[in-house]
């Protein structure tokens, strides 16, 4: 019980992916313009750590580390990530065209999104020791995927409302766009400090 | 053609530099540029896997059916990326362990992919040998630039040398918010410069 | 802005005497926690107090002068921005801290969003959290009361926190010693008698509504009540959690700041809440003994989401949209 609140906590907040790992800055600064365009991209991305979350666990568990190649780890995993968009991008068009239609402009931008690579190459160091997995290494592993998006869009739609308000503002002209951005970044980040060490 | 090759390779350092100009690969740029030491481990990776990505890329442009030509690059650059992490495992140990995480993310750099989508796919192998190195040099240049600020300011050492007694250095300034807020100062101040001139 | 005629959407330019009348309020409604805050600490605070206010206004001078606006340090709200600052720091703090401090308060955190008005973060609290995060030793020395020395002491909530004490009987205190002062802690925050009459006039003249001090407030008491102590729930000690750190500081002073705080009663009470919640969970539970700075930081950045969210259900034009 007590690793689950710590593995949530920590990737909600303490370890966010935007704010203290830079994980995830590009659709952070991109997208994040606009609170809905901002809530369309997080869930996009939760659906993608979702699925290659539980792809590259699989591939790496069984097919992997029997074989002893988990050098090829980076190459395996990047291709899994592709595709597994590629999937979703499909199963979505099928499913519901409305959710596409919000979806499918980000949904090819997430397979460079460093989040989804991050956190799958985490998890194998996180919940793997020693060549093998630890127990309940697979369920750690979703629940890292699950709360690594969330906290990603969680921090992603505070950012979208603080640019929206932003837009009103007589900001200095060097400092408008991206510098100012990086600013609220950096005071969320110092505010979100307050985190640190947190143990329930 | 020797001025076409040097054009190519200065444009990455300044004009175009990838991370003051166009924005791209944020993300090992914020993480590692604790250091002095870290930048120019990451620096060297990356300028690496961006030369041989640009020049395997180029080579073989030709041949790359343009519908898959994405998933295609990204192959090609995780490969180079897996050699970089052996290598860095093997003979940098301590380096491999400072990077962390971030050396995989090499792959997702958009540094690497943009250059190989924008240019190596569309010119000969030694022009995109020329960019790739540009770039890359322009990636380190600005990962040098920041570092340097980082260390300095925020562990009071240069490359792990003390630079000055008595000074107090300001912790936070190597903790993430510092990172934020230095990339966003020099990026104002940048966009100040060059208003400046016009 | 030389151009009378310039059409422009709401809000439109508000009178700045009204600007320099509020905060002249709320500057007189500070002035004597801080004036006993001296008294318990000794001179040195005093300084703090002036070295602090000195350097924004100084900054927030110089920005606008740089960009050729109109200088409008006159109106108090830079003034306040330093003493606030100042309130949040160890009374015996270096000066070069707090000055540094106080221009980022004033250049990252206001002046970069176009100044007064346009900050989405508390620009002294904001100052506080980097000075925190860049200078920790300096940050959490704090000097034992009517003392007038550099030795330094634990503040009550800093001995809780390292279990020296389990209780305020422990750190030989009680309630009316926190109630009037006589403790370790921040220069401008140890009096809440002081605090609390300050707050109580601004009530009176209308500066401020209850629904933030109050919400916040609140919480944190009913939550430590609840949460606060290992042997069980409701057997927290919620007064000694109401009465200590920067509570009643942040909550009527810092948290009811106009620009970054919600604008509608509701979104208000969600603020004050929110916060509570969030200084009651880094408290008990937390790295840092204290979490009021945070948790107000942290509800800062989401001021504009509960805007839009309780904005949108008051026009009811579609109830489950």
């Amino acid at each position: 019980m007590a690793k689950i609140l710590a593995i949530v906590i920590s990737n909600l907040f303490i370890n966010n992916y935007i704010l203290f790992k830079f994980m995830g800055l590009c659709p952070f600064l991109g997208v994040s313009k606009e609170t809905k365009p901002a809530f369309s991209m997080g869930l996009a991305v939760i659906f993608v750590l979702l699925l290659s979350g539980l792809m590259t666990w699989t591939v790496y568990q069984y097919v992997l580390l029997p074989f002893g190649i988990d050098y090829m780890r980076t190459v395996v995993f990047i291709l899994i990530i592709a595709a597994s968009v590629q999937f979703i991008e499909m199963v979505i068009l099928k499913i519901s065209p409305v959710l596409y239609r919000a979806l499918g402009i980000y949904l090819p931008l997430i397979t460079t999104n460093c989040v989804v690579l991050g956190v799958t190459v985490l998890n194998t160091e996180d919940f793997f020791a020693g060549g093998s997995a630890v127990t309940g290494s697979f369920f750690y592993s979703m629940l890292q995927a699950l709360f690594a998006g969330l906290g990603f869009m969680f921090v992603l739609l505070l950012m979208s409302g603080i640019r929206e308000r932003l837009e009103l503002a007589d900001i200095p002209e060097s400092m408008d766009g991206l510098p100012i951005a990086f600013i609220v970044a950096s005071l969320m980040s110092l505010a979100f400090m307050g985190f640190i060490g947190i143990k329930i | 053609m020797m001025r076409r090759l040097w054009h190519e390779f200065t444009k990455g350092i300044f004009q175009e530099n990838p991370i003051f100009f166009i924005v791209l690969g944020l993300c090992p740029t914020l993480a590692v540029s604790t250091s002095i030491n870290n930048a120019v481990g990451m620096g060297l990776a990356a300028t690496f896997v961006l030369v041989c990505s640009n020049v395997f890329i180029a080579a073989i442009r030709h041949f790359i059916p343009d519908k898959i030509r994405i998933p295609c690059y990204i192959v090609v650059i995780a490969s180079f990326v897996v050699i970089v992490e052996m290598v860095m495992k093997a003979y940098a140990p301590a380096l491999n362990r400072a990077l962390g995480v971030y050396v995989p993310l090499i792959v997702v750099n958009c540094i690497i992919l943009g250059r190989a989508e924008a240019f190596a796919s569309k010119n000969p192998v030694l022009l995109s040998l020329a960019d790739g190195l540009g770039m890359g040099l322009g990636f380190m240049l600005a990962l040098l630039i920041i570092s340097a600020i980082r260390e300095v300011l925020g562990s009071g050492k240069l490359a792990g040398y003390s630079v000055a007694s008595g000074f107090e250095p300001a912790l936070v300034l190597s903790l993430a918010p510092g990172a934020l807020l230095i990339l966003g100062l020099l990026m104002g101040g940048i966009k100040w410069l060059k208003s400046l001139r016009s | 802005m030389n151009n009378k005629f310039i059409v422009s959407s709401s809000p439109h330019i508000q009178k700045s005497e009204s600007v320099a009348k509020i905060m002249g309020t709320v500057n007189a409604a500070l002035l004597p926690a801080g004036i006993i805050g001296v008294y318990i600490f000794g001179m040195s605070s005093l300084w703090l107090i002036l070295v602090s206010i000195a350097v924004a206004v100084a900054t927030e001078a110089l920005i606008q002068k740089g960009r050729h606006q109109k200088i409008t340090i006159s109106d108090g709200s830079a003034f306040m921005t330093g003493l606030l600052l100042a309130y949040n720091l160890p009374p015996r703090c270096p000066l070069w801290v707090a000055a540094i401090g106080s221009f980022f308060a004033i250049a990252i955190a206001k002046q970069a969003f176009g100044g007064l008005g346009r900050n989405i973060f508390n620009p002294a609290l904001a100052g506080r959290a980097f000075l925190l995060a860049a200078w920790p030793q300096h940050l959490t020395a704090f000097s034992r009361p009517f003392a007038y020395d550099s030795v330094t002491s634990a503040t009550p909530l800093h001995l809780l926190k390292e279990g020296k004490a389990r209780d305020l009987a422990d750190m030989g205190l009680g309630y009316w010693d926190l109630f009037v002062g006589n403790r370790g802690g921040s220069l401008g925050e140890v009096c809440i008698l002081a605090l609390v009459l300050g707050g109580l006039y601004l009530l009176w003249r209308g500066i401020i509504r209850w629904q933030i001090p109050v919400s916040f407030i609140a919480t944190v008491g009913v939550m430590t009540w609840v949460f606060g102590s290992k042997e069980g729930f409701f057997r927290g000690d919620g007064l000694f959690h109401v009465l200590s750190g920067g509570l009643v500081l942040g909550a009527i002073y810092m948290a009811t700041d106009y620009v970054t705080s919600p604008i509608t009663k509701k979104g208000q009470i969600i603020f004050g809440v929110g916060c509570g919640a969030l200084t009651t969970v880094i408290r008990l539970w937390g790295g840092y003994p204290e979490g009021v700075c945070y948790s107000i930081l942290i509800m800062n950045s989401m001021v504009p989401l509960i805007d839009r969210f309780v904005k949108k259900r008051r026009y009811g034009v579609a109830q489950n949209a």
